[in-house]
């Protein structure tokens, strides 16, 4: 078997291409945070942000695929993993007693789930306008500011999604450390550092999201 | 001292298994966790009943036969020992104590709390091993090992086998033992000529065993009786890397 046979059958392989797509999304998340931040910088800003996107329909769509692609492949690789790790443990203990593991390293399989089903509603609610019909009805179709207005003054929806970036920062919090690990990047020299940039940048990305939400819940935005 | 024992009970690799309880009489908190078991297995031979079946050898916490999940943790509460070394003085008088085989489909359990390990030597004879003719006794210092070097491979070759990582693994995975034979031989002169087959043989094995993947949980590096490092287990991805990709042997 060739070396991208073994990448593609192998666990180490797989756990190898779980962490490179999963550092991509970590990237888009970083940049779409940064959007998604000029919502403080008043109504023109992040609907013109929203406008100039689309203005450039090759790259916009040459990064969704790049993007979906990442997203199979980490899907692909997690669940596959996931099997075979289901598979190794056919009868589980009567007691299990955690000495290090975390909780966020325990449930990466949960938390990346519910934030799949985020995504899928985030996409249906804000790129597809399937889930707000009626109240987007009037909207232009880059009045970006307005949609997140309506949206997050419901508490059922600001919760949902204030509750699913919780769990995204979760899945981000071990991930990120994983991603290190699994390439091979870990030194005493540095490991310190790498870990609690990993969790710090998990922070800030949790703490950037669910600040949108909240300020425009409690009228910080309006 | 006073213990409620439940013991994980299975009389073959067939049998369902179940726990039973004993309370056993003459427990000092002195004891070696096994030899409170001996006592156990002495009451239950006076009783006409069959003992419980346990692994253990040179009870020094230097061969890895001992291979007891003790409420929950492998090895027992007692960091960087092995069962053999733990004592009854871990516990609280009056408390509960679980006693279970290491659980992975690549050790099934043979008979109560003993289990097959022959798959760490099929993983050993996939590649855990130099098979170049080194010669005659080298003179001092013909083959210069940076004491660095030489120190990770030390501390990799402490590794006993046991099966504590697989067992404590939520995806019963063997990744700690691989990294640490792996390693061991990768810092070293004498591993360099079958490293890149080396790593892909042994993974592929371990794979063919039925034991799982990594998640980075480190539960293997914290109940590890050798304190094994999961550096290693970096050091043994950087390997697979190099090996699948980039290596002529590969």
């Amino acid at each position: 078997m060739n070396g991208l046979g073994r990448i593609f059958t192998m666990t180490v392989g797989l756990k190898f291409l779980m962490a490179v797509s999963g550092f991509i999304l970590v990237g888009f998340l970083v940049g779409h945070l940064s959007g998604n931040m000029l919502l403080y910088a008043g109504p023109d800003a992040i609907n013109q942000y929203a406008e100039v996107l689309k203005k450039f329909p090759v790259v916009l769509w040459t990064t969704r695929i790049f993007l979906i692609i990442a997203v199979f492949v980490h899907i692909y690789s997690g669940v596959k993993l996931s099997v075979l790790n289901k598979r190794a443990r056919p009868h589980a203990y009567a007691v299990t007693k955690r000495v290090k593991a975390t909780l966020p390293s325990q449930t990466m399989l949960l938390s990346g789930a519910v934030v799949l089903s985020f995504t899928l509603y985030h996409l249906a609610h804000f790129t597809f306008r399937w889930t707000h019909k009626e109240e987007f009805a009037g909207l232009g179709d880059f009045d970006v500011h307005a949609m997140m207005v309506l949206s997050f003054q419901s508490s059922v929806v600001s919760s949902f999604y204030v509750l699913s970036i919780v769990l995204l920062m979760m899945h981000l919090n071990h991930g990120l450390v994983s991603f290190f690990q699994t390439l091979g990047v870990n030194h005493s020299k540095y490991n310190g550092v790498v870990k609690s940039l990993s969790i710090l940048l998990s922070i800030i990305l949790a703490l950037g999201f669910i600040s949108l939400p909240i300020s425009i819940y409690f009228g910080f935005v309006s | 001292m006073r213990v409620t024992l439940k013991v994980w009970r299975q009389k073959s690799k067939d049998d369902t298994g179940r726990f039973e309880t004993y309370t056993p009489q003459n427990i000092s908190s002195s004891m070696s966790f096994l030899e409170m078991l001996d006592v156990v297995n002495e009451e239950l031979i006076t009783q006409g009943k069959d003992p419980i079946a346990f692994d253990h050898d040179c009870r020094e916490g230097i061969c890895g036969a001992c291979s007891l999940v003790i409420n929950g943790t492998a090895h027992g509460p007692q960091r960087g020992t092995t069962v053999c070394q733990l004592h009854m003085r871990s516990f609280r008088d009056g408390e509960e104590i679980y006693i279970e085989p290491w659980r992975a489909k690549g050790f099934p359990v043979i008979r109560d709390l003993v289990t097959d390990r022959s798959a760490f030597d099929r993983i050993m004879q996939a590649g855990g091993f130099v098979s170049v003719n080194a010669g005659g006794a080298q003179d001092a210092n013909c083959l210069p090992v940076p004491k660095q070097c030489a120190d990770k491979a030390m501390d990799a070759a402490a590794c006993i086998g046991c099966g504590a990582c697989v067992a404590a693994c939520k995806n019963a995975s063997a990744m700690l033992f691989v990294s640490a034979k792996v390693s061991q031989l990768s810092l070293l002169p004498q591993g360099q000529p079958e490293r890149a087959r080396r790593v892909l043989n042994m993974l592929r094995q371990m794979e063919n065993e039925s034991f799982g993947g990594c998640t980075n949980t480190l539960e293997c590096e914290a109940v590890c009786p050798k304190e094994i490092s999961v550096e290693h287990i970096a050091r043994l991805n950087r390997e697979f890397a190099s090996a699948a990709l980039v290596s002529e042997e590969g």
